[in-house]
């Protein structure tokens, strides 16, 4: 049994239980054991500085993509999970869009033993709605629950039919598992690469209109209700999505919903001169999304952050726009964009923004984690939240380099990162190595 | 030295409009090469140009490598058909090869947009984009300004109307960034399915109807409908497209003052041009083919880093002249 660890003289922001102080963590059997001013340090602990960071639980990102099995040039579980304690995430939802996709109990058991293997963060899997993927006949959900799956989504693919999405919400109320939801109506969105308006007119690229989300929203909102099933909107990009889920809320349907920090951040101009960094779907929109998103997540009509850490190989990205596949790496500056555009930007506090980026999500899908409690899992994040740091995509763990941020000044990322006790990210020291 | 225009044309969106008319102004001494019985000048001798075609194209390929022959370059024509792209080789791949090969100059024709950026972006050689996907066809636009400043003397304050399939000409947006900056006044005029997101901000006049476009305007630049846009349900069919936006002599003359017909070709006779416009008094379409080489011929000339002021003297006689 490892060591009693004392993180001292840290700011502990815990939203789970709205503390927000200086005060000490002791970290023992892989357990908080106590949280509070000046504590002691028990024979035999180790006592760790963390005076000038702030003292949280781990990050929890409900949506990522680790390509294992199928495209491990791009990423794979082990390097996603290095890429998530650096990024300060403790715990990953993986989603099932992987070559074969995982739509069954030995799929399922295949992502939790590479995990375990693997180590650093808690990985999670997302089994899929339907098999392969397809749309036609769900996937065996009871049996994916019983292997560790947490959640279910065909996220990439939209589910087009909405029979299937009724009794996909149906059906997942036995294991009270969430229905993660790439809103996307299909016939609408055919071709296009980037949000329709004026930059795509400019580029000559076929637009992806908003109201292919939107049509997606509202109806699986409806679905919701007529289902009494809970609903999870995936990466939710533009203002008519808040205004349907704000409703939803109102009426107090069983819907969540996550926003990305790019959503959050960028606009449809990073697509200017055809950056396939800036290629992503959903497609960055416009700066009164932007606006509405970041509203939405203060208000917590939007209930999390999540990354849709979208690892692609050099050579894909590098590529004319219409060819090039969609998507972006996140984990690692999740939080620094989050904090940089957000906290610094006015827009949320550092405690709402861990709110929306561990206690909630963790909440979401029924994840350990999350909070400080004593007794909890001690997955713990030190988030350095003064320095500044230059985004250098050569030295993310991750194996892709697809980010719009290469080069971004930002400030907040993670010092220190604990799961179940143990160091598995320690930023000074891997500094000097 | 490629100080004029800077490495590339890509589109006129980035052009300012002193470099637009700088390129019209350098074809004009270069207009006259092509009516001489020995048509060329040695102004790009020792010069290798690549057109690199992914999509089929006649006349803009041929109008090229005319303008490039006649500019004394040598020319190498690379079609995608049959050639390494087919067996999967990479657009920067096709490219660098190329370069290894030390050209100087590719023209290239692709139907992704941004393809000619992409490669501007990668290689040292000049690029000339001859059309990418949606985006821009720069060259084909200057040509219908220089065109329109023969026609009516000026371009400034003159009404032009592009008629047709807006959202995917890439013709229309070269057109619109051009005669925006040399202060023309323009409008769009087609089926609401096929007019892009936001084109009233570019600063152009929305019209409805066919008959609206020919009561406005001096010049009527009407564009080629691709026959897939009917199949994949932008419009009902081509019979109904003739019938409300089709150019006709009947439409024509209620025109209340001289009208200029143009189109980029090639044309769909009967489906967004009569044959009797096509051919009749209005039409410049031939003129625009003409002046297409001249065009060319400017733009491969300031690239290359020729000298607007000498673009006469460049001319020079074709044998025994220097350079």
């Amino acid at each position: 049994m490892a060591a009693p660890l004392l993180l001292k003289g840290g700011r502990v922001v815990d939203p789970s239980r709205d503390l927000d102080e200086a005060a000490d963590v002791l970290i023992q059997d892989g357990r908080i054991a106590a949280v509070g001013p000046g504590l002691g340090a028990p024979d035999g602990a180790t006592v760790r500085d963390v005076r000038g960071t702030v003292v949280a639980p781990g990050l929890v990102d409900v949506h990522v993509h680790l390509r294992e099995p199928g495209n491990e040039d791009e990423e794979t579980i082990a390097t996603g999970a290095r890429a998530a304690v650096a990024g300060g995430f403790t715990a990953v939802c993986a989603m099932p869009n992987t070559d074969p996709v995982t739509d069954n109990q030995a799929a399922v058991g295949f992502i939790v033993r590479q995990s375990l293997r693997a180590g650093f963060a808690r990985v999670y899997p997302i089994g899929a709605i339907s098999v392969g993927q397809r749309g036609q006949q769900l996937a065996e959900f009871g049996e994916m629950v019983g292997a560790g799956a947490v959640a279910v989504s065909d996220d990439g693919q939209p589910v087009a039919s909405s029979h299937l999405m009724r009794t996909a919400l149906e059906y997942a109320r036995t294991f009270d598992i969430p229905v993660a939801d790439h809103c996307e109506e299909p016939s609408l969105s055919a071709g296009g690469v980037m949000h329709e308006g004026l930059v795509a007119t400019k580029l000559g690229l076929k637009g992806i209109p908003a109201a292919a989300e939107e049509i997606m929203v509202a109806r699986d909102i409806l679905l919701a209700e007529l289902t009494g099933g809970r609903l999870h909107l995936c990466h939710l990009s533009t203002r008519g999505s808040v205004e349907l889920m704000r409703r939803a809320k109102e009426r107090g349907l069983r819907v969540t919903a996550e926003v990305t920090p790019h959503h959050l951040s960028l606009t449809e101009a990073a697509c200017e001169r055809y950056d396939t960094h800036a290629k992503m779907n959903p497609p960055l929109r416009e700066a009164a999304d932007v606006a509405a998103l970041r509203q939405a997540l203060q208000e917590g009509v939007i209930d999390c952050v999540a990354s849709d850490h979208a690892p692609h190989a050099y050579d894909e990205k590098e590529a004319a726009f219409d060819d090039a596949p969609f998507g972006i790496v996140g984990l690692e500056t999740a939080f620094g964009v989050a904090y940089t555009e957000l906290v610094q930007g006015g827009a949320l506090t550092l405690p709402q923004l861990i709110l929306r980026m561990s206690t909630v999500p963790a909440r979401v899908f029924g994840l350990p984690g999350g909070t400080l409690q004593p007794g909890a899992p001690a997955d713990v994040v030190a988030l350095d939240v003064t320095a500044g740091w230059c985004v250098d995509a050569a030295r993310f763990h991750s194996k892709s380099r697809n980010t719009p941020f290469a080069g971004r000044s930002l400030t907040g990322r993670a010092a220190l990162t604990l799961v179940a006790g143990e160091i598995v990210h320690d930023a000074p020291a891997a500094a000097q190595a | 030295m490629t100080a004029a225009l800077g490495k590339d044309l890509i589109g006129l969106e980035r052009l300012s409009p002193d470099q637009i008319r700088l390129i019209l102004d350098t074809a004009e001494p270069f207009k006259e090469v092509s009516e001489r019985v020995i048509k060329k000048v040695p102004a790009l001798r020792g010069k290798t140009i690549v057109n690199l075609f992914f999509e089929s194209s006649t006349r803009t390929r041929i109008s090229f490598e005319f303008a490039e022959k006649r500019l004394s370059a040598d020319t190498v024509n690379v079609a995608a058909t049959g050639s390494a792209v087919q067996k999967g080789e990479t657009l920067v791949d096709t490219a660098k090869n190329l370069e290894a090969m030390r050209i100087d100059m590719v023209v290239i024709r692709h139907a992704s947009s941004g393809a000619a950026q992409f490669l501007g972006d990668r290689i040292r050689s000049n690029v000339v984009n001859a059309g990418d996907g949606k985006h821009e066809h720069p060259t084909q636009a200057l040509l219908d300004l220089l065109t329109i400043r023969d026609k009516l003397g000026r371009i400034e304050g003159v009404k032009v109307c592009l008629v047709g399939d807006i959202l995917h000409s890439r013709v229309a947006r070269s057109n619109i960034w051009g005669l925006t900056k040399l202060g023309a006044q323009v409008a769009v005029c087609g089926p609401h399915s096929l007019m892009p997101r936001g084109i009233a901000d570019l600063g152009v006049t929305v019209l409805r109807r066919v008959e609206e476009a020919i009561e406005w305007a001096d010049v009527l630049n009407v564009l080629r409908l691709q026959l897939e846009r009917m199949e994949a349900g932008f419009i009902p069919s081509l019979r109904e497209y003739y019938r409300v936006f089709g150019v006709t002599v009947e439409r024509l003359a209620k025109a209340p003052r001289a009208l200029t017909v143009m189109h980029p070709g090639p044309m769909n006779r009967g489906v967004e041009i009569d044959s009797r416009v096509a051919d009749g008094p209005h039409s410049v379409i031939l003129d625009q083919v003409t002046n297409g080489v001249a065009v060319r011929m400017a733009v491969l000339y300031l690239l290359a880093g020729g000298r607007p002021e000498l673009a006469d003297a460049a001319k020079g006689p074709a044998a025994g002249g220097t350079d």
